[in-house]
């Protein structure tokens, strides 16, 4: 898989290097189940809101998953039921193979990061971080050494001694993530945990975070509602929606291979022709737009003759092109406007009433401004069949 | 040009503090200082202070104190080292406050956690509720409760409709409670309030995760982080009982003394006020030692939370 191999190597901060050595995973105690945590028909009512719709998900034993979605989706009440805050309305919850039932939260072995870090304010970092094991009654010399090698873990060992309000956010973020490890839970579940942090900190921190899991080898559940986040994180993705988990995948299934419409269109950008299916030939199909184009590409799930289907192409995928390439998908465009990112030259098309974005990848290092199309200038546009899906709608 | 600001601003902050340092000075620590000094006096053939300064009335209190060990099985086993009128009044009254204390705060916890998970709307008419009492004067509000317990008081009128034997109530160390517990209530529910309503229960799902069953976390997350309004509802509730006069004269017939009350006697009916002046003084330092102490215990983790 080249591409996980990628996301690896542009892993290996000093900071992976410098933990390699240190035993902090959980012992291996004989999984009973291929999922850590799975869902099985879970709804969640709340009064006349249905948060949570039919859940159904397993996740793998020390996967990284990201629970992605817009705002309201239900993917904190999701994380929540699996915590043991919430109770299903109906459907049951399995950790590591056993059923949940109205199990605590205290007496189930996932620990939470809060989006809000929800660090006890009159307790130090050393004692929030050692209140879990203090609560299982390990013994003080042994919660002493587990708290200090959770410190290094999240590199915060100085700040043993501080309270929580005498740290910056990014600091009180790992103290959460200490506190929470030091318990070597089954499956550690994060709540939006870098939403709080600025720009740059995130990015650092998603790395970080990405190494830890690596290194300590516990399931991770992520929530998110930054699909570039979710994408460059996570081992699989689950697409929430309205309470429904739309698609589950990896990140290359999950941008590549969108099965709705939806997902198309909330992970990265794409352009939608909307249409209907002429014919269906094998892989592909034919979606006839406005009448008189045709375009071809991946025929998805539940793709026939006569339906409505909508033809999606990422932006990235389109070519702009002075002849014709003799491509099913070769119209003439009108340019109408172009935007100079630096990478990338983002422009934009009009196909009769269809608007389309096109991106160029910038692979010549040019200051001539008549190297770059012009709004108003006619263009032939192109994208392969097998770079474009038709989704069933 | 720095140092004239400052100055500026110190001035300044004298200027907002003038106000209130003076009503301190006026209304406070003059008339205590003349309570100090007329404790020290002895009195005239009037029983109004007149020199010369003397230690009798101390010797008065402390003198009466005697060291006489006993164990008696009356009431329980009560083990006594010392005997003394006087001592068995500071001992009754910081008894009988602090147990007033437990009570109010047993009641005034559930109130008050209940009021903090109202909706925004409800939790103000529910303050609202709390306050009422206050629209009414204190001494018609007690004189309500003593007909409420009175022999053919509503209780009592009910407890007999429902054929059940009448209870004793007024007049008695029970009545004296319920008047303390009754007219502290609202200074116990208020500040705990204030603290239950700015507490974060995210904490408590933070405890529960990390493994701390409800009691655990009760103990080690909420009650630390409300001690704030614990500390100052429990002295806003302790102190004014010690010092209770109107619920001791008319919830207790004067039959449960009680040290504010003893003082109030000496000041009419006895009309000595050094003495008075000499128990009040002595019966401030005790309070101010339990107050200090009881403060301290709840410091480290006031600290960390304002
Ligand atoms: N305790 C509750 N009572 C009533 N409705 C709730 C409750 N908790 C969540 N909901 C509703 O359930 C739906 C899902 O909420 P949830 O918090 O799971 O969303 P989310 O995906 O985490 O969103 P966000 O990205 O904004 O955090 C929302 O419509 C929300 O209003
Ligand atoms: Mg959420």
């Amino acid at each position: 898989m080249p591409y996980r191999f990628r996301i690896i190597t542009s892993v290996a901060s000093p900071v992976f290097e410098r933990n390699r050595g240190r035993q902090f995973s959980i012992p291996e105690a004989g999984a009973l189940s291929d999922f850590a945590v799975e869902m099985r028909d879970v709804s969640k009512v709340f009064g006349d809101v249905v948060a949570v719709d039919h859940v159904s998900m397993g996740i793998r034993q020390k996967e990284f998953f990201a629970l992605l979605g817009p705002s309201g989706c239900g993917k904190t009440t999701s994380l929540r039921m699996i915590a043991g805050f919430e109770r299903p309305t109906s459907g049951e919850i399995y950790i590591d193979g056993k059923a949940m039932g109205s199990t605590p939260p205290f007496h189930r072995n996932v620990n939470t990061v809060f989006q809000s870090y929800a660090l006890f304010p009159h307790m130090t970092v050393e004692q929030n971080v050692g209140f879990g094991l203090e609560m299982k009654g390990v013994s003080r010399s042994e919660i002493v050494r587990r708290v200090g090698e959770a410190l290094e873990l999240v590199r915060l060992p100085q700040l043993a001694k501080r309270y929580p309000r005498q740290m910056s956010g990014g600091q009180q973020q790992r103290v959460a993530l200490a506190r929470a490890l030091v318990n070597r839970p089954k499956v550690l579940l994060l709540d939006e945990p870098l939403g709080a942090l600025d720009a740059k900190l995130r990015k650092e921190m998603q790395i970080e975070l990405k190494t830890l899991q690596r290194e300590v080898g516990i399931t991770f559940v992520f929530v998110t509602h930054d699909q570039e986040e979710a994408l460059t994180m996570s081992d699989r993705i689950a697409v929430f929606s309205k309470g429904k988990v739309l698609q589950i995948g990896t990140p290359l299934e999950i941008y590549e291979r969108p099965t709705t419409r939806f997902v198309a269109d909330f992970i990265g950008e794409t352009n939608f022709l909307e249409g209907k299916v002429k014919e269906v030939n094998g892989e592909f199909a034919r979606v006839v737009v406005n009448g008189d184009r045709s375009f071809v590409g991946r025929a998805m799930e539940g793709v026939r003759p006569g339906i409505d289907a909508t033809v999606s192409v990422r932006p990235e995928k389109v070519q702009l092109i002075e002849q014709p390439d003799g491509s099913p998908n070769c119209y003439e465009v009108q340019v109408h406007s172009i935007a100079y990112v630096g990478s990338d030259t983002r422009v934009l098309v009009l196909l009769g009433s269809n608007q389309l974005g096109v991106w160029e990848q910038n692979t010549v290092s040019t200051l001539d401004p008549n190297y770059f199309f012009k709004p108003g200038e006619k263009a032939w546009l192109t994208f392969r069949p097998e770079n474009a899906l038709v989704l069933a709608q | 040009m720095i140092q004239t600001f400052r100055e500026r601003r110190s001035l300044r902050i004298a200027g907002l503090m003038g106000p209130g340092a003076f009503w301190l000075v006026v209304f406070f620590l003059i008339p205590l200082l003349i309570m100090a000094v007329i404790s020290f006096l002895s009195r005239d053939q009037f029983g109004f202070p007149a020199p010369p300064f003397t230690l009798q009335n101390y010797q008065d209190i402390v003198k009466d104190i005697r060291f006489n060990p006993s164990i008696s099985l009356e009431g329980g086993l009560t083990v006594r080292l010392f005997d003394g009128l006087y001592l068995e009044l500071f001992w009754r009254s910081i008894w009988l406050s602090l147990v007033s204390t437990i009570i109010t705060l047993l009641i005034a916890f559930p109130v008050a956690l209940f009021m903090s998970r109202l909706s925004r709307r409800y939790r103000n008419l529910a303050l609202f509720l709390v306050m009422i009492p206050f629209w009414t004067n204190f001494l018609v509000r007690t004189y309500a409760l003593q007909f409420i317990l009175r022999g053919n008081g509503p209780i009592n009128t009910l407890l007999r409709a429902l054929g059940l034997e009448p209870l004793d109530l007024l007049f008695t160390p029970t009545a004296v409670m319920i008047g303390l517990v009754y007219g502290n209530l609202p200074f116990m529910i208020l500040p705990l309030y204030t603290s239950l309503e700015k507490f974060d229960w995210t904490m408590i799902e933070a405890a529960n995760d990390l493994g701390a069953n409800t009691l655990r976390a009760f103990q080690r997350v909420m009650l630390p982080l409300i001690s704030p309004g614990l500390v100052a509802g429990s002295i806003l509730t302790f102190v004014p009982a010690i010092g209770s006069y109107i619920t001791v004269e008319l919830m207790g017939g004067g039959r449960t003394n009680m040290i504010g009350y003893a003082i109030a006697q000496q000041f009419s009916a006895s009309v000595n006020w050094p003495f008075g002046s000499a128990m009040s003084l002595l019966m401030m330092i005790i309070v101010t030692i339990a107050a200090v102490l009881y403060f301290r215990s709840g410091r480290g983790e006031q600290r960390a939370v304002l």
